[in-house]
């Protein structure tokens, strides 16, 4: 693990690993898209709508695998003060913030035909909606710093309370009532999901992801230009 | 092909969504590359500008095995 915590290495690492990363986006999107529209079934109650799932539920299984990977940095930041740990961190909030939003948007695009209402104020939605505050919160706070390692203590304190959240919206479901409805993958007692429709929503979250590590390293190939930059300015005599 | 574009009747809700998905996305991909490619040549605009950041970030940056 420490081998690539050296920014050097670790931007050696991202650089080999894009290539491969664009290309699974390309290829799992694609396929994803062609099974999703033309070669899945339409759903025996929702129609054609339930075609919005395969859209909709990896944004939100990304929004949440984004929030543990922006804690895990923030842990590992306030832990080993390493400053790799706190370019993930800050990498990963907007990131997850605009899968989020997809997650909230589509949501609310499935709502209203099924529900009669693109938005409700149950544990669910609520829940959700606090993620994306989060995200927004830990952008916000961890550049209110003149001082940047300041900053970044303060974003990983707020991503490390925040974590409470996550059980709060994958059990929000099966704690309160809501017009969301209740896990049907990810479940005790497997699927409860036809595999004609299960095959697509695999295939889509996996392209998801892959979109996701790209964006993360490229923005954490960003933010250590950043870094340098700044070093580079202090550095200056006329600065 | 218009029953394919019609989505039963649920166009309205389904093309959006997927233009939001894709759309936002393509906006992620698209700052990042932006803003990684944007940094990086300025820190090569400065360095080759005679300024040699290298010194500097690589001794901030020094390998940590040894630490601990």
């Amino acid at each position: 693990m420490h081998r690539f915590a050296n920014p050097t290495r670790f931007l050696k690492l991202a650089n080999a690993l894009l290539p491969w990363l664009a290309a699974a986006a390309v290829l799992l999107l694609g396929t994803g898209l062609w099974l999703g529209l033309l070669r899945s079934p339409s759903d025996y109650q929702q129609g054609e709508t339930v075609r919005i799932m395969y859209v909709h539920v990896p944004a939100a299984w990304v929004a949440l695998g984004g929030y543990s990977a922006l804690a895990l940095s923030s842990l590992a930041f306030l832990v080993w003060k390493h400053p790799l740990a706190d370019l993930a961190a800050r990498a990963a909030s907007p990131v997850g913030a605009g899968f989020t939003a997809i997650a909230l948007v589509t949501g609310a695009l499935w709502g209203q035909p099924m529900w009669g209402t693109w938005w409700v104020w149950d544990a669910r939605l609520t829940s959700v909606l606090v993620l994306f505050f989060l995200y927004l919160g830990h952008m916000a706070l961890t550049n209110a710093f003149d001082d940047p390692e300041r900053g970044g203590r303060a974003g990983a304190v707020l991503a490390l309370v925040g974590v409470v959240n996550l059980p709060i919206i994958k059990f929000s479901v099966d704690w309160w009532n809501t017009l969301h409805q209740p896990a049907s993958v990810l479940r005790m007692g497997g699927s409860t999901i036809d595999p004609a429709m299960l095959t697509p929503l695999f295939v889509m979250a996996g392209g998801y992801f892959a979109v996701f590590a790209i964006v993360l390293l490229l923005r954490i190939r960003a933010l250590y230009a950043e870094r340098r930059l700044r070093q580079l300015r202090l550095s200056l005599p006329d600065a | 092909m218009s029953e394919f574009f019609a989505m039963g009747g649920y166009a309205v809700y389904i093309w959006p969504s997927y233009a939001v998905a894709f759309g936002v996305m393509a906006g992620l991909v698209a700052w990042a590359w932006w803003s990684a490619r944007h940094g990086e040549a300025e820190v090569e605009r400065l360095r080759a500008a005679g300024l040699d950041p290298r010194r500097r970030a690589e001794g901030d940056a020094a390998p940590r095995e040894h630490a601990g």
